[in-house]
């Protein structure tokens, strides 16, 4: 039973890294696009990002360096990553829930990832000079992981709620519910854990050490503890694997949303690298069969963009 | 008011409407227009129409007949998959497949967009008009329809002729200005999704509301012009306003037609030319008394800047961006300055920029950045006092958001007008509001549809304009300027403030920005902005 639970946290973890790699390279390997670039764009130079503005505003611009900050994205992306800023700005009711929902999903992230460290330093470190890092997360970890599960379940019930509700009824499928019940169920039963049987994280982070050096024996002995840190880590580790199989992959989405799309502002320099491939985008076939296109999956774009037109009946 | 309770209506009650906006309902102006029940009156859709095409809210835009047949059915069902299938195609869809792609897969449905959208507002928010209403029909289409996935994951949604004539409809009730998208939290963007629907009906359907298409593009490609203006007869009407021009201000100008080798290609929507001649002839002027190298082009297309493929058909698009800067290549210029139209910036300068290359990518600048750099330079003389009234500026959605074109045109504005008689709007910049002409909104006019942008797309413009002036008495006795530097914005304005008799009323008058530098021209004759209603 116990070693079945390490193989769902093995493959939890191995399924959601792929999957992510996969979404990753999914976007990536879109072809380009036309711009359809939104103002503000984050990483413009020389103040414009403030209010809105871009190199257009220059004469000549094509002859002039670029100003491009990535201070100016970092400033952007990380209050937006942390806080939800967009939604806090357009969407305050919405923010109060989805806030500590995801805040709360990135501190329980956080504390596995503290609980990983603490078990790899363990395991490679002497003695000694583990003692202090494990001192260390084994205060932090539990008040992070404590406050993120509370604040996970407040935001997924809230959200919850509010899918019910009027506005948002309509455009919610049975999957939109599943979702945040899977959450709420998987946070409820890792939340029940740690108060009632785990206050100090001791039997998590054993668990967390075995799975690190592959040992699969059993943390706790029997009883209700060891039944709800198993339930646990398969509840968890099945929400790991799922999250990238559903719309709530949006974080890998988000991610090519501003930096391929909203902010994708670089100009085709005449002679630039993107010519090359603009000119083999031109040379695919086009099947779109309207009659004023007559797409045959031969006319290549570049062949319909340049035919003279026929006069059509009007 | 009626609206749909869910998005599954789209697919019931057949031959009826599924939304109505009742005037009487409508949140009111301000004043001098804030009596509801004496607005003027919104004109219905006659039982022929309601009969003839399909029918989905007050209006018609596309005009899809009825199908009189189980085959034409079909065929509506079938082009429209066949298209939703092409959209995902790195072949026929590349240009824009990851923003689609994007906005198809990751919309959380949090309503986000909904409180961005000027038209779902005025409308008394009202479901139809909500902006994922449309996006999720697409979505729940072509995830049961295209992809066979659960319905338990994306949505039901049932599919016949009548979903999709009403969701082709339905992309003609959004104005393509992407506030939404500019609130999303993730970024998912329903003005594309309004676009790509429109890009299935036009290239694979066939379906296009003949003022973009057939009067449209297919016209600028064939005669040279929407306007139908020839070659011939646009250099005809060039030549009388430039001498309309030198009578108004006194100095001669004679705008040069195909100069190789100039510095600058100026092209202008040539609805200036038709409606509002005194813009290319103030560009004239300007650019005649700061000693630019420019020419037009008499090529055919190359006269006129508009490119409505940007709006409905990617094709379309192509064709007319690769003739606009072909023109420019035959003259050797060194660039192509837009003139006053967002369209014409955004198609020609943004969207075309990944398929111009070689000899036909040549630098495009805005005029906005060129009148600027003129005022900068000093070489003209200009006494602001020569606009001593109120103005205001309105922000085309194609230069400010979606190019991120703001100051210039401010900069221009704080040399010509005095100080404390210019207003923002609220808001303003990339947060502004589209005129509600948008995506071609501004040139359609069949039916009733010119009302209903007047109650729906344009009531949100007009009630900023007239929030602007509120400081100032509102009767013509007192008038005020509206700077427009676009000429679909400036038609949409035009119309409403027609509608609401607006100058008559309130004094409001509108114009292009660089009628604003000319009246402030201490060489030229005062009084090139005429203050007469036309």
């Amino acid at each position: 039973m116990t070693t079945i639970v390490y193989v769902i946290a093995y493959l939890g973890i191995v399924f959601f890294l792929i999957a992510v790699a996969a979404r990753f390279v999914f976007w990536s390997k879109m072809p380009m696009h036309l711009r359809w670039e939104l103002y503000p764009v984050a990483h413009e130079g020389g103040g414009r990002a403030a209010y809105g503005g871009s190199y257009l505003e220059e004469s000549d611009w094509w002859k002039k360096k670029r100003e491009v900050s990535l201070l100016g994205e970092l400033k952007v992306m990380v209050p937006e990553i942390l806080f939800l800023v967009a939604l806090r700005e357009h969407n305050r009711k919405l923010w109060t829930w989805s806030f500590p929902f995801h805040f709360g999903l990135y501190l329980v992230a956080a504390t596995t990832i503290l609980l990983l460290v603490g078990a790899v330093a363990g395991a490679l470190l002497p003695a000694n000079a583990a003692a202090p890092i494990n001192t260390v997360i084994g205060f932090v970890a539990p008040w992070l992981g404590g406050a993120g599960l509370v604040l996970g379940i407040v935001g997924a019930l809230g959200l919850f709620a509010r899918r019910r509700g009027r506005a948002l009824r309509d455009y919610t499928a049975p999957a939109d519910l599943f979702n945040l019940a899977f959450f709420i169920a998987a946070f409820g039963v890792a939340l029940v854990t740690f108060v009632g049987y785990d206050r100090d994280f001791s039997l998590v982070s054993a668990f967390v050490a075995n799975l690190v050096t592959f040992n699969l024996a059993p943390v706790a002995t029997g009883g209700a503890a060891a039944l709800l840190l198993l339930l646990s880590v398969v509840l968890l580790s099945l929400l790991t694997a799922y999250i990238p199989t559903t719309h709530m992959s949006h974080f890998v989405g988000k991610y090519f949303a501003y930096h391929s799309i909203r902010w994708k502002d670089d100009p085709n320099l005449r002679g630039g690298k993107e010519e090359k491939v603009i000119e083999e985008l031109l040379s695919r076939p086009i099947s779109w069969s309207a009659p004023h296109i007559g797409g045959d999956g031969k006319k290549t774009w570049l062949d319909a963009a340049t035919e003279e037109p026929e006069v059509e009946n009007k | 008011m009626k609206q749909p309770d869910s998005v599954k209506d789209i697919a019931k009650n057949p031959g009826q409407p599924l939304a109505r906006i009742d005037p009487l309902e409508q949140i009111p102006l301000p004043p001098p227009f804030d009596k509801l029940d004496q607005e003027p009156p919104y004109a219905q859709l006659t039982d022929e129409a309601r009969e003839k095409y399909v029918v989905l809210d007050d209006t018609i835009a596309v005009n899809i007949p009825k199908p009189q047949s189980k085959e034409e059915e079909d065929r509506l069902v079938n082009g429209f998959l066949a298209g939703l299938e092409r959209c995902m195609s790195t072949e026929d869809n590349w240009a824009f497949l990851q923003p689609f792609e994007m906005s198809m897969e990751h919309c959380a449905h949090c309503q986000t967009c909904s409180d961005a959208c000027p038209i779902y507002e005025e409308s008394g928010e009202n479901e139809l008009y909500r902006p994922i209403y449309r996006s999720e029909i697409l979505r729940r289409i072509y995830f049961k329809y295209v992809k066979k996935e659960s319905t338990k994951v994306h949505g039901d949604i049932d599919l016949n002729w009548e979903v999709v004539a009403r969701l082709i409809e339905l992309s003609y009730r959004c104005n393509v200005c992407r506030r939404c998208a500019q609130t999303c939290p993730i970024g998912v963007d329903n003005a594309l999704l309004s676009r790509e629907i429109r890009k299935i009906a036009s290239m694979e359907m066939g379906i296009v509301p003949k003022e973009l298409h057939t009067d449209g593009s297919v016209l600028q490609l064939e005669v040279g012009s929407s306007t139908g203006m020839t070659p011939m007869i646009v250099k005809d009407n060039i030549e009388f306003i430039d001498e309309d021009t030198a009578e108004r201000t006194g100095i001669e100008i004679e705008t040069p037609w195909d100069v190789e080798g100039a510095d600058i290609l100026l092209i202008h929507n040539a609805g200036e030319i038709m409606a509002w001649p005194e813009n290319p002839g103030a560009f004239a002027t300007v650019f005649e008394a700061a000693g630019l190298s420019w020419t037009m082009s008499s090529e055919a297309v190359a006269y006129d800047g508009i490119n409505y493929g940007v709006w409905y058909d990617d094709v379309q698009f192509a064709r007319v961006a690769v003739k606009h800067a072909a023109a420019a290549k035959k003259l050797g210029v060194k660039k192509i300055v837009l003139g006053e139209c967002g369209h014409a910036h955004k198609a020609l300068t943004v969207i075309a920029d990944k398929i111009l290359t070689g000899d036909l990518n040549i630098p495009r600048e805005s005029s906005m950045v060129t009148l600027r750099d003129i005022i900068r330079s000093g070489k003209l003389k200009l006494d602001p006092s020569r606009n001593d009234f109120p103005v205001t500026l309105h922000d085309p959605c194609n230069l400010v958001r979606l190019m991120g074109i703001v100051t210039p045109q401010r900069e221009i504005i704080d040399a010509v007008v005095p100080k404390g008689r210019f207003r923002e709007m609220a808001p303003h910049g990339v947060d502004n509001y589209c005129c509600g002409g948008g995506s071609g909104f501004a040139i359609m006019s069949g039916h009733n549809f010119q009302d209903w942008r007047h109650h729906m797309t344009g009531r949100k413009k007009f009630r900023q304009i007239l929030e602007a002036f509120q400081d100032e008495p509102m009767d013509i006795e007192h008038p005020k300027y509206l700077c427009a530097p676009c000429s679909n914005c400036k038609g949409q304005i035009r119309d409403i403030i027609s509608y609401y008799d607006a100058w008559e009323k309130a004094g409001i008058y509108y114009g292009g920005l660089v009628e604003l530098i000319v009246n402030a021209m201490v060489d030229a004759e005062p009084g090139f902005i005429d203050w007469e209603w036309h």
